[in-house]
């Protein structure tokens, strides 16, 4: 599904990603790890098409296409999804309306008809149970005033409606404590499908503990420098990164 | 022969000519008393009413044009102006594909109706019989329960005591400049009028007056709500109305007895002026709500996206005891367009509350200001205020500016007052981009949210035409 040879970038003057090559197909789960400033959330926004990002060599297909020369809209509506590390807040945008909007957009696209009021509705609400969001958030503005768990609920939330196929998960465990951590990783569960696939940006191997990767790779100075299954996070978290850099060391 | 047959005709014509120049109301540009005079002779006006008029023209000619306001304008030259203009009948159209496909296009965009297009566009709508009788039954019902709703001028025909009692008390003609030229000169406007204890079962709006064709440039409204009486008054449309005069000064006075409520809407688009600031018309207005009895209450709410310059301060008096007064305000201004709008809460008797909420919105070189005046005169036991002034900058050459005056003379007030200024962020524009929403429609949403308190406070239609008009004039703002 998604196929990245040697791919670089840059943010301003700074080059972050030094080539990185990773396919990622159908039904699978991709855990990155790596230490702060590896290029991971860099990773993720780059895949999304946020401005301030250059890419500087490299190539994205995605479904065998051209990724990186797409807008950010088009490649939402071809089923990428970016679960955001800091979701930002829209005031007086409620909810519903937000992902209502951003629904029919996708099946626009998509040459489905769109919902009305009603039946979208039907859909959010049978969805806010499926990820454990209780319908009073469903009204609020979007993450306005929501607390840093809620903000990530929302995340999955708006993941459950518009179905993408493949989501990119950027640190979405940051700053939740155990409870929260487990309502988000069951919504993440809930949603796999043979058809669609994860890549979970992560910072701590905890997410792993109930989000189980089929693939673990690990992120550091803008390169993989390693991959395994899901052991390889277990292993890390028992030795921590400076390991790496001491087999990188010691591997040359 | 044919010589003379054409000097025959000339003369005629010149004679018909010179006649029909009377009947047909051809006043001359300028103002005097006697153009006063005539055009309270037009109207059928009582004498008193002609005094009133010519007293506040005396009063108007030692007064100088304000300009304080932070807007600029070219001079205004009141000789050029023709105060007087009989009903005019829109130019002849007979089918929606003689409008100019631009207006076309907005009317659709705003959602608006083929027959409410037609109605706009001085087409004449097929069912003609049906309109007229629909404003006919609607006229009925609020006669059964005692409500006048009618043009002023016909008010003045009619119901002169009630004119007599109430016109000028909120908004004296000395009041200012703009005020003092309206009362000598004003053309037509509403008259609404709410017996004790009724509540008006329906949203009044210009449009069900009939004749309410040609929108004065000098519009006087005036409304009462007897002791416990309710009434929600809707005036304008989105549609962009365009007109030939350039200055409108409109005065609406609004008073509320004991336990009355009066709710005042406004959605205004008049014609803003070229993408270069030129031409346009200037809107200034002095509006104004009097809370007479104890627990009255007025309402402003305004939606303001049209004109080249606006310039208004919807205001209340809160004299009654407990009563309220309150005002919310959306305006955007684009490509050149000015505005300095706001309010104004003169807090009397005991126990007044007041609550303001402004939504300033500027794009491309538009100058937006709020000015608002809070004051709270000494014995206005526990007056409370609350104001909140939001400006959102959409553009790198616009700008924003607030003028809050504060004046408190008694200690038991409350006062509370809130700021921010903020963009459309990147965060915000790839938030919505990333999950498939264009970044218009994105604009759009974002916008709508910002304006949500005060577009709530909107009747229903109303409140859905505001959000398409808005969208209609943020296009292009993007990028």
């Amino acid at each position: 599904m998604l196929d990245i040879k040697n791919l670089e970038a840059s943010v301003g003057d700074k080059q972050i990603l030094h080539g990185i090559t990773l396919k990622v197909n159908q039904g699978e789960v991709h855990a990155i790890m790596g230490p702060n400033g590896s290029g991971k959330s860099t990773l993720a926004n780059v895949l999304a098409g946020r401005e301030g990002y250059t890419v500087t060599g490299g190539t994205v297909l995605y479904d065998g296409k051209n990724l990186l020369d797409r807008t950010p809209e088009d490649r939402a509506a071809e089923g990428l999804f970016l679960a955001f590390q800091y979701p930002v807040e829209i005031p007086g945008v409620s909810n519903t309306y937000f992902m209502k909007t951003a629904l029919n957009a996708v099946r626009k696209h998509q040459g489905k008809p769109e919902l009305d009021a009603m039946d979208f509705l039907k859909v959010i609400k049978e969805k806010a149970k499926l990820v454990e969001i209780p319908e009073t958030m469903l009204s609020r503005g979007v993450n306005e005033g929501f607390s840093g768990g809620e903000k990530k609920r929302n995340e999955i939330l708006q993941m459950a409606i518009l179905e993408p196929r493949l989501c990119l998960l950027d640190e979405t465990d940051s700053g939740l404590d155990i409870d929260a951590l487990q309502i988000v990783a069951r919504g993440i569960n809930a949603l796999r499908r043979p058809d669609r696939a994860f890549i979970v940006v992560t910072h701590y191997q905890r997410l792993l503990n109930y989000v189980q990767p089929d693939f673990v790779h690990v992120l550091s100075g803008g390169r993989i420098v390693k991959s395994g299954g899901k052991e390889l996070a277990l292993e890390l978290e028992k030795k921590g990164y400076g390991w790496l850099e001491q087999e990188k060391i010691g591997s040359r | 022969m044919a010589n003379e047959a054409i000097r025959e005709l000339a003369a005629q014509d010149y004679k018909w000519g010179f006649t029909s120049a009377i009947e047909s109301d051809v006043v001359p540009a300028g103002l005097n008393e006697d153009v006063i005079r005539m055009i309270s002779a037009k109207k059928q006006e009582p004498p008193w009413l002609l005094e009133w008029r010519l007293k506040a023209y005396r009063d108007w000619l030692p007064m100088k044009e304000p300009h304080w306001a932070n807007v600029t304008y070219p001079p205004v030259d009141y000789q050029a102006i023709r105060y007087y203009a009989a009903p005019k009948k829109k130019p002849q159209v007979n089918s929606l594909n003689e409008i100019d496909p631009e207006i076309r296009k907005t009317f659709e965009k705003l959602g608006i109706s083929l027959d409410e297009q037609k109605r706009l566009s001085g087409i004449a709508v097929d069912a003609v019989l049906d309109s007229v009788s629909v404003a006919t039954t609607f006229k009925d019902k609020l006669k059964e329960l005692g409500i006048i709703f009618c043009s002023f001028s016909e008010a003045v025909r009619e119901h002169p005591d009630l004119i007599r009692q109430y016109l000028g008390m909120v908004v004296p003609p000395k009041d200012n400049f703009f005020a003092a030229l309206n009362s000598a000169v004003f053309t037509d406007g509403s008259f609404c009028y709410i017996p004790k204890g009724v509540r008006c079962p329906m949203e009044l709006s210009t449009y069900f007056r009939i004749n309410a064709s040609q929108t004065g440039q000098f519009e006087r409204t005036l409304i009462v709500a007897e002791e416990g009486a309710y009434v929600s008054y809707l005036e304008g449309c989105t549609a962009p109305m365009r007109d030939e005069n350039q200055l409108h000064a409109a005065v609406v006075e609004l008073i509320a007895l004991d336990n009355a409520q009066i709710k005042y809407s406004t959605i205004q688009n008049w014609y803003p002026g070229d993408k270069n600031g030129k031409g346009g018309i200037y809107n200034f207005v002095t509006k104004r709500g009097l809370c007479k009895g104890i627990n009255s209450k007025i309402s402003w709410t305004q939606v303001e996206t049209g004109s080249a310059i606006t310039w208004k301060y919807p205001s209340c008096i809160l004299k009654g005891d407990n009563s309220i007064g309150e005002f919310y305000s959306v305006a955007l201004v684009n490509n050149y367009q000015q505005a300095d709008t706001g309010t104004k809460m003169i807090h009397v008797g005991k126990n007044t509350r007041s609550t303001i909420i402004s939504k300033g919105i500027s794009a491309g070189h538009g100058q937006n200001s709020y000015r608002g005046m809070v004051r709270i005169l000494q014995g206005a036991l526990g007056a409370r205020n609350y104001s909140q002034c939001d400006s959102l900058l959409m553009s790198e050459t616009c700008g924003a500016h607030t003028f809050p005056k504060i004046d408190v003379e008694e200690t038991t007030a409350q006062m509370e007052h809130e700021a921010t200024t903020s963009k459309i962020s990147e965060d915000q524009m790839f938030y919505c981009k990333s999950r498939g929403i264009k970044a218009e429609d994105a604009v759009s949403m974002i916008v709508n949210g910002f304006c949500k308190q005060v577009f709530k406070e909107l009747p229903m239609e109303f409140a859905v035409e505001a959000q398409k008009l808005l969208s209609v004039s943020l296009e292009g703002t993007v990028g």
